[in-house]
């Protein structure tokens, strides 16, 4: 059975000097974004965040395919935590996003900024893989349903932010375009360094959620072993195979 | 649609309290995830605390049965 | 191809004679109509929110079928006999979105004339064939990915919340299609065709989903 404790440590100390850098890059090295000011810091916050975000949940559909393909539930168990955690750095991207939005042009929230909004339609359908996955209650027929879900959701996530980008017409001259635009070097390098750091923090986090679950399990099927089925309390919502 | 207000973008002393509720919102959200990875690390130590004594309760049962 | 007739025949017969689910939908949207008129407080509607009222109203009624969809499966014991009945298991796939098409069908040829009647300010006449065949693109849409998500919502214990939640963001590229393609169309001096942009991406947007569906759907029957 894998360890997802082993290499954790020098993980997070990889992700730690990783976002320092990037946080000592962007206030110090940066330069001013000549159309934006100050406020443009925080695209190197927010737009990590919203690429980690959708690989995330590319990610979780893929581990999905993999219960699919194999029907180990531990498989769905590695699809709900990256899905779980994608899902969080997405709240936290969309809020960065908004701040950003306020900041720059006065509103809380756009419409002609086409990335926002695909993003949150594609917040709207992993909202519910929870609810969704929860409210069934054969485990088996859960994990198999909950990767369905995450295939599905995760072929939505291209089609989506085609669809929208094609919808708006009104495309604000100064909106961001991610293709790695027009960023001088200086700039590209922070948000470079910037995504790799949100993207080791992801990756610390998806380990760390696993280890955890995966102790928790342990204990459970110990507890099962040697002191039977009885002993044990109900697990409540769980993806853990137990 | 384009009814929006372009309102220039803030000079560094108006926008550093947004930039910092930005970053700030960020760290927030991790030590929040930090928080509760902790208390569900306590619950999984309870957990392993209980199992303990339950099974060095067995064995000390089953000693017992075997001496008397 | 035969089980799929079946089952699609089965279906049609049981709506025909209970008549549970195509005389809702038609009444909620013409509620809706009403309700519209009043919300928006316009006699006439035309262009592009004309197009957004229809494309909204036809996406709540077609999440009450939606809702409907494998109950009776469910309830009835149909799905154990399906799956004990030696056939390509993707026939109910096809069977269900084919049903939920023709309902789909049905209401919009009694929604949409009334819409013209009650809140459409341009006349349908000579933009009707660009109208009919955006509706028929996205109805392929709203069958494929309602049968997908009322067969993940039939098991779930909060089935009528699943289904039109998970649905919704599903569909939202195509809504913006339809309603996108359908704004000039419903204009006043409509020209006729449909932006070739939007039935286009109704069109891919349909068949990934289709073919997505195909893939997938065997392991929502597994036992």
């Amino acid at each position: 059975m894998t360890t997802y404790g082993r290499g954790l440590r020098g993980l997070s100390l990889a992700t730690i000097a990783t976002i320092s850098t990037a946080l000592v890059l962007v206030f110090f090295y940066a330069p001013l974004d000549a159309d934006q000011g100050f406020v443009q810091k925080i695209f190197y916050l927010h737009v990590p965040l919203a690429i980690v975000s959708l690989c995330g949940f590319v990610f979780g559909a893929l581990l999905a395919v993999g219960h699919l393909r194999t029907g180990d539930r531990r498989w769905d168990m590695r699809s709900y935590v990256a899905i779980h955690m994608a899902l969080i750095f997405g709240v936290a991207g969309l809020i960065t996003g908004s701040i950003w939005a306020k900041a720059s042009w006065g509103h809380w929230w756009v419409w002609n900024e086409p990335t926002l909004v695909s993003f949150l339609i594609v917040l709207l359908l992993f909202a519910t893989y929870q609810p969704m996955r929860f409210s069934i209650e054969d485990p088996e027929r859960q994990a198999r349903y909950a990767s369905v879900f995450a295939v599905l959701a995760g072929a939505f996530v291209p089609l989506n932010f085609i669809a929208v980008r094609l919808a708006q017409q009104y495309v604000h001259p100064r909106i961001l375009t991610l293709g790695g635009g027009n960023l001088p070097g200086s700039m590209r390098l922070t948000f470079i360094v910037a995504l790799i750091g949100i993207a080791l923090l992801y990756a610390t986090l998806w380990k760390y959620e696993m280890a955890a679950k995966d102790a928790r399990m342990r204990v459970r099927r110990l507890r099962r072993a040697v002191l039977g089925e009885d002993a044990l309390a109900p697990l409540g919502r769980s993806a853990a195979p137990s | 649609m384009s009814v929006f207000a372009v309102s220039p973008a803030l000079a560094p002393g108006k926008a550093a309290p947004y930039v910092i509720a930005a970053y700030i919102v960020f760290l927030a959200l991790v030590l929040v995830y930090v928080a509760i990875m902790a208390k569900r690390l306590r619950s999984t130590e309870r957990d392993l605390e209980a199992l303990g004594r339950e099974i060095g309760a067995d064995r000390d049962d089953e000693r017992d049965e075997v001496a008397a | 191809m035969n089980t799929v007739l079946t089952i699609l025949r089965k279906d049609l017969r049981l709506e025909l004679r209970t008549f549970e689910t195509i005389p809702s939908m038609v009444l909620f949207s013409l509620a809706s109509f009403v309700i519209f008129h009043f919300a928006l407080n316009r006699a006439t509607i035309e262009g592009q929110l004309a197009a957004g009222v229809l494309t909204a109203t036809l996406l709540f009624a077609a999440m009450l079928a939606v809702n409907r969809l494998f109950v009776a499966e469910r309830e009835q014991g149909g799905f154990d006999a399906f799956l004990l009945a030696p056939v390509d298991r993707t026939a109910l796939l096809l069977a269900k979105a084919s049903a939920l098409f023709i309902f789909l069908v049905v209401l919009e040829v009694v929604a949409v004339p009334a819409f013209a009647l009650l809140l459409l300010g341009p006349s349908l006449g000579p933009a009707l064939i660009g109208i009919v065949a955006v509706v028929a693109l996205v109805d392929v849409a709203l069958a494929v990915i309602g049968t997908l998500v009322s067969a993940i919502a039939i098991h779930t214990r909060a089935r009528d919340l699943i289904g039109p939640v998970v649905a919704l963001p599903l569909l939202i590229p195509a809504l913006i299609a339809c309603a996108r393609a359908l704004g000039p169309l419903l204009q006043t001096h409509a020209s006729g065709s449909p932006p070739a942009k939007w039935l286009a991406i109704l069109a891919l947007y349909d068949v990934v989903f289709a073919l997505l569906a195909y893939a997938v759907f065997d392991f929502l029957l597994e036992d």
